[in-house]
């Protein structure tokens, strides 16, 4: 079967610095995982290549066999328009480590708005939609509220939901919940497990915490210094890591 | 004469410099969002024309703009009357600076802020009507409040060009009369009375727009 996603030698360079080197990645449909490795070693810059916020300095990245950043012309690939990344990017969707959410409209408008923009649905419509999505990740009460007046959990909740209300092929979870108070990650982490449940929706997570990513993910995947140096079902990269690189990274994480 | 035949005779001049005033800001604040969006234009064609214009404006005075737009375009075959010289000269005065204000707020909207509209699939368009103007304006009020009270103080400068607005009239008044304190007194309190609601109402739209959400 064809992957579903499909990072084909995918570089990135900023001026003289490599980010990314090479990197070679398949994600099936459904597929959860999740991105380890210590902080600089390029996991936000490879998410944010699948999100088109960023342009692959060389590679191909595939959607369902389509080039993202490139489109066929006369049998050669050339950079892609802004219709053809509209095109494309209806299929990927992402939650930010910050939140991001619009701080001029309420939490329903939030959700409401890139159905009813984007979609192209009825205010009615978009308002059902995304009420039940705000219902499954627990703020049904918090409809009229402006971001301001939420805790950093319940931000990052309706950033959840206003990424889901769009039904992606996969979701990128740029480390959700680092920027939150130690007292309200467990909320956001119950939210995404809930999801992952769910089933066919991919996910691309990127996160600091193990136990989590043991849990949900099919495959951990270990970025170091730009690379993949290690990928695997969680208990081979957790409870057998084979690359020294690895094993110092798990072991400054359990000695913390 | 007595203060109420000051008031009275002043008052004439009261409509050309609630006109000019009125014109000019909207048309001050039309250029400044064509030219404050311009500089941000992904076109550079469009970037250099609106920053060709904003330079220009700024590096000269309102008086030296004024008298070009009346006594040196008739030069050209381009001649204007008194009023709508003075209104294309403020305009594009206000225009100029409001420009900056549109530009540095447009840029002072986190870049988060764009990409998670990026995330949800929005157009550029959408993304800038929907998404940054809105967050954008807000931040521009202030900076709109005190440019509108500096317009309607370079409205004086109109009598130079023949128009019969608050100022000319309180001149002619006061050769006539020589009631100098009086006459400007009132002429004080004139200006601070059509300033007043421009300051209350930005203040007001500010704060409908902000309670409760930053
Ligand atoms: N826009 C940028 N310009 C220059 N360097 C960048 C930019 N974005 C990221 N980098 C650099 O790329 C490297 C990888 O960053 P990042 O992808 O954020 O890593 P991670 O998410 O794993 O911490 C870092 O050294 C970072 O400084
Ligand atoms: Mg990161």
């Amino acid at each position: 079967m064809k992957p579903m996603f499909s990072y084909k030698k995918v570089s990135k360079s900023y001026d003289e610095l490599e980010v990314l080197k090479e990197v070679d990645l398949d994600i099936e449909q459904g597929e959860k995982v999740a991105l380890i490795g210590p902080s600089g070693s390029g996991k936000t810059t490879f998410a944010r290549l699948l999100m088109t916020l960023e342009e692959p300095t060389s590679g191909v990245i595939e959607v369902d066999g389509e080039p993202l950043w490139h489109e066929k012309k006369n049998g050669t690939l050339v950079k892609a328009s802004e219709k053809h990344l509209r095109s494309m990017r209806g299929n990927i969707g992402m939650v930010f480590q910050h939140f991001h959410l619009f701080k001029h409209m309420t939490v329903l408008q939030n959700v409401m708005e890139a159905p009813v923009t984007v979609l192209g649905f009825s205010k009615d419509k978009a308002m059902e939609l995304s009420k039940s999505m705000l219902d499954k990740v627990g703020l049904a009460d918090k409809l009229e509220e402006y971001p301001a007046n939420l805790s950093g959990g319940q931000k990052q909740r309706v950033a959840i939901a206003r990424a889901l209300v769009m039904k992606p092929k996969i979701m990128i979870f740029d480390e959700p919940t680092s920027a939150l108070d130690p007292e309200l990650v467990g909320e956001v982490l119950e939210v995404i497990k809930e999801i992952a449940k769910e089933g066919d929706m991919a996910m691309l997570l990127i996160t600091h915490e193990m136990d989590f990513a043991r849990d949900i993910a099919d495959r951990v995947v270990f970025f170091d210094e730009g690379k993949i140096v290690e990928q695997g079902s969680p208990e081979k990269i957790f409870n057998q890591p084979e690359t020294p690189r690895l094993q110092a990274f798990l072991d400054r994480f359990n000695s913390r | 004469m007595s203060t109420l035949d000051l008031i009275y005779a002043l008052l004439k001049g009261l409509e050309v410099t609630l006109v000019l005033t009125v014109l000019s800001m909207i048309l001050g604040f039309v250029l400044a969002f064509v030219a404050g969006l311009g500089r941000l234009s992904k076109y550079k064609i469009v970037r250099t024309i609106s920053a060709i214009y904003v330079e220009v404006i700024r590096g000269t005075s309102l008086l030296v703009q004024l008298f070009w737009i009346y006594f040196a375009l008739p030069i050209l075959g381009i001649r204007l009357p008194a009023m709508a010289a003075g209104i294309l000269a403020l305009g594009l005065n206000s225009g100029a600076y409001g420009s900056e204000i549109v530009r540095s707020s447009i840029l002072s909207v986190p870049e988060g802020q764009n990409e998670a509209g990026i995330a949800l699939n929005m157009t550029r368009f959408q993304r800038m009507w929907r998404i940054i103007m809105p967050q954008a304006f807000v931040m521009m009020l202030p900076g709109f409040g005190n440019l509108q009270i500096e317009l309607l103080k370079g409205t004086a400068l109109v009598s130079l060009i023949t128009l019969a607005d608050l100022t000319y009239q309180a001149n002619v008044l006061n050769a006539s009369t020589l009631e100098t304190t009086k006459i400007f007194g009132i002429l004080l309190i004139m200006y601070y009375l059509i300033a007043w609601p421009m300051t209350k109402g930005i203040r007001w739209l500010e704060n409908r727009l902000t309670v409760g959400r930053y």
